[in-house]
C-alpha cells in the first residue's frame, strides 16, 4: 500500500506545492498541457490546480479518443450498422457519441443490431456464434487499444473467419501533439505526457518535442501526487533551461514501450495519409487503417461507407477545448444546453472528456482547498 | 475503454497459449496475455499483477502499483463500475 499512502499524503502535496511555487519567476506565466483524459480527470477530481500558484495553468489536451472522433465517422459507422445482416459491436464509451444523424444508441433504438462489448475479442466471439451475420467491430482508441484490435484481426485471420471485420478509427497521439505545437493558438511551456499510451509506445517518440520544439515533456502517472511531481519536474527543467523527456511513471512505463504491441500494430495496420480529428481538423499521418494484406477484415473495403465530412454543431466549442484554448466552463453551451445527459459535444460524452470531468468534479474553489490544506 | 484495470494472475490456461485466468476484484476472468509474450515465451507467473485494457494484459506491474491503480479507479466512479460490469459480461475464451 506504499503508493496509496504516499499519494494520499496531503503533507507531501503541500511540500511539492511549495517547491513548485519557489521555482516561479516573478511576472512570468506558465502553461502546461496534460495530454491524457485520465490526467484531466484527476486534476478536476482533486482540485489540483488549487495546489499550484495562480501563474501556472494546466490546459487539457486531445488525449480522449472518444472526444476526437469526428461526426462523419460516427455517421459512417451507423451506415455500416444499418446494412443487412450486420451486427455492429462497440465499446460502451462510444454509444452516446453524436454523429450528424444521431448516435449508436439512436440507431439501435431504430432497429439496428448494435451491441456493446468490453473487448474486440468479444466481437470475434459474436462472429463465431453468428456465421450468417456480418460482425463489425468499431475500433477506436489510441495506441492503448490499437494492439488489442490488431491481435484480434490476427486471430480472425488464423481462424479464417469470413464474417468479421473492423471499422478502424485508431488515432495516434504523437501527430496530435505535433499539430498542437504547430498551432498558433497556444503558447505552451511543456507537456504532462500520457501514461497508458506510453506503456505501448514508450518515451522515445516524444523526443522530438524536446529536440525540435524546445519543450519539456514528463510522462506521468495518474495519482494526484504523480501529477504534482510531474509539474514540479517540468518547472525544474524550465528553470534550468533544459528540455528533456522524463519518465515520472517508470514503475509502469518502460522507456522502450511494449515491443510486441508495436510489432502487431505494424503487422496489421499502416498510417493513413490524413485523418480528421474533431476540433483539430485534418492531421497528416495521424491515424491507422488496415493493411491491404488484411483487407478481408477491413469494413471500409467490405461495405459502402459514405465518408461524408460533417461539421460540428455551431454552438459546440469542443475544438477549442480539445486544443486547450478554452476551459470547459468557457464554452457557451457548457452545463446549459450541453450536459452529460444530453451532450452536444464529445467532451461531455466521455467520462474522460474535459467537460464531463469538470461538470462532475469542478466544484473545487481555490479558497476552499487552501482552507482545507491549511488545517 | 481507456481504463487500465489491475488483475492478479491465477493461472496460465493450459491449451490456450495466449490466455491466463486473472482475478479482478475477486472475480476470475480469462485475459489475453499475447502482448506480454515474446517469441511465444512469457515470464508471467501466478501471483503476478497485470494492467488489463479491453481484455488484454498490456503491462506487468507490482502489487503496490496495482493497489494504487485500484484506489484511483474507485475514485473514477461510474466509468469504472461500467467497465467492471462490461468485463464481467465479457467472455473471450
Amino acid at each position: 500500500m506504499r503508493y496509496v499512502d504516499e499519494f494520499r499524503d496531503a503533507a507531501t502535496a503541500r511540500a511539492l506545492s511549495t517547491r513548485i511555487a519557489a521555482l516561479c519567476e516573478p511576472g512570468r506565466r506558465y502553461k502546461f498541457m496534460e495530454v491524457c483524459g485520465g490526467h484531466t480527470h484527476t486534476i478536476y477530481k482533486h482540485g489540483l490546480e488549487d495546489y499550484l500558484p495562480e501563474t501556472i495553468s494546466l490546459v487539457h489536451g486531445p488525449g480522449c479518443p472518444v472526444c476526437v472522433i469526428p461526426m462523419g465517422r460516427v455517421d459512417d459507422a451507423i451506415a455500416i450498422a444499418e446494412q443487412p445482416d450486420v451486427i455492429m459491436t462497440s465499446f460502451g464509451d462510444m454509444m452516446r457519441v453524436p454523429g450528424g444523424r444521431g448516435s449508436f444508441f439512436d440507431s439501435k433504438a431504430a432497429g439496428a443490431d448494435i451491441r456493446m462489448v468490453y473487448s474486440p475479442l468479444d466481437a470475434l466471439k459474436i462472429a463465431r456464434k453468428n456465421p450468417d451475420k456480418r460482425v463489425v467491430f468499431m475500433a477506436i482508441g489510441m495506441e492503448t487499444t490499437a494492439p488489442s484490435t490488431a491481435m484480434t484481426v490476427l486471430r480472425a485471420a488464423s481462424e479464417e473467419l469470413e464474417n468479421f471485420s473492423i471499422f478502424c478509427n485508431h488515432v495516434m497521439i504523437i501527430p496530435a501533439i505535433k499539430a498542437i505545437l504547430d498551432s498558433p493558438d497556444l503558447r505552451l511551456d511543456g507537456f504532462i505526457g500520457p501514461g497508458h499510451v506510453s506503456t505501448v509506445i514508450g518515451c522515445r517518440p516524444y523526443e522530438y518535442v524536446a529536440r525540435d520544439y524546445g519543450k519539456p515533456l514528463v510522462c506521468s502517472g495518474f495519482e494526484p501526487l504523480d501529477i504534482l511531481e510531474s509539474v514540479y519536474r517540468l518547472m525544474v527543467q524550465v528553470a534550468e533551461g533544459r528540455c528533456e523527456v522524463e519518465n515520472q511513471y517508470a514503475r509502469v512505463v518502460p522507456w522502450a514501450g511494449n515491443p510486441k504491441a508495436l510489432q502487431v500494430i505494424g503487422e496489421v495496420m499502416e498510417l493513413r495519409p490524413h485523418f480528421e480529428w474533431r476540433g483539430l481538423g485534418f492531421i497528416s499521418h495521424s491515424a491507422l487503417r488496415v493493411r491491404a494484406r488484411y483487407s478481408a477484415f477491413d469494413a471500409e473495403r467490405i461495405f459502402d461507407v459514405p465518408g461524408v465530412r460533417v461539421a460540428d454543431p455551431k454552438a459546440c466549442q469542443c475544438g477549442e477545448v480539445l486544443k486547450g484554448v478554452l476551459k470547459p466552463w468557457e464554452c457557451k453551451v457548457f452545463g446549459t444546453a450541453c450536459t452529460p445527459e444530453t451532450p452536444i459535444g464529445t467532451c461531455m460524452v466521455s467520462s474522460e472528456g474535459a467537460c464531463a470531468a469538470y461538470y462532475n468534479f469542478g466544484r473545487f474553489s481555490r479558497d476552499r482547498v487552501r482552507e482545507a490544506t491549511r488545517s | 475503454m481507456c481504463l487500465g484495470i489491475p488483475g492478479e494472475v491465477v493461472e496460465l490456461m493450459a491449451g490456450h497459449e495466449d490466455l491466463a485466468m486473472v482475478s479482478v476484484e475477486g472475480v476470475q476472468r480469462a485475459v489475453n496475455i499475447g502482448l506480454l509474450r515474446d517469441e511465444g515465451v512469457t515470464d508471467l507467473r501466478p501471483g503476478d499483477w497485470v494492467l488489463i485494457h479491453v481484455g488484454f494484459a498490456l503491462s506487468k506491474i507490482d502489487e503496490a502499483e496495482a493497489k494504487a491503480s485500484l484506489d484511483w479507479l474507485t475514485g473514477v466512479g461510474d466509468a469504472y463500475t461500467d467497465e467492471l460490469r462490461a468485463l464481467a459480461a465479457s467472455d473471450i475464451t
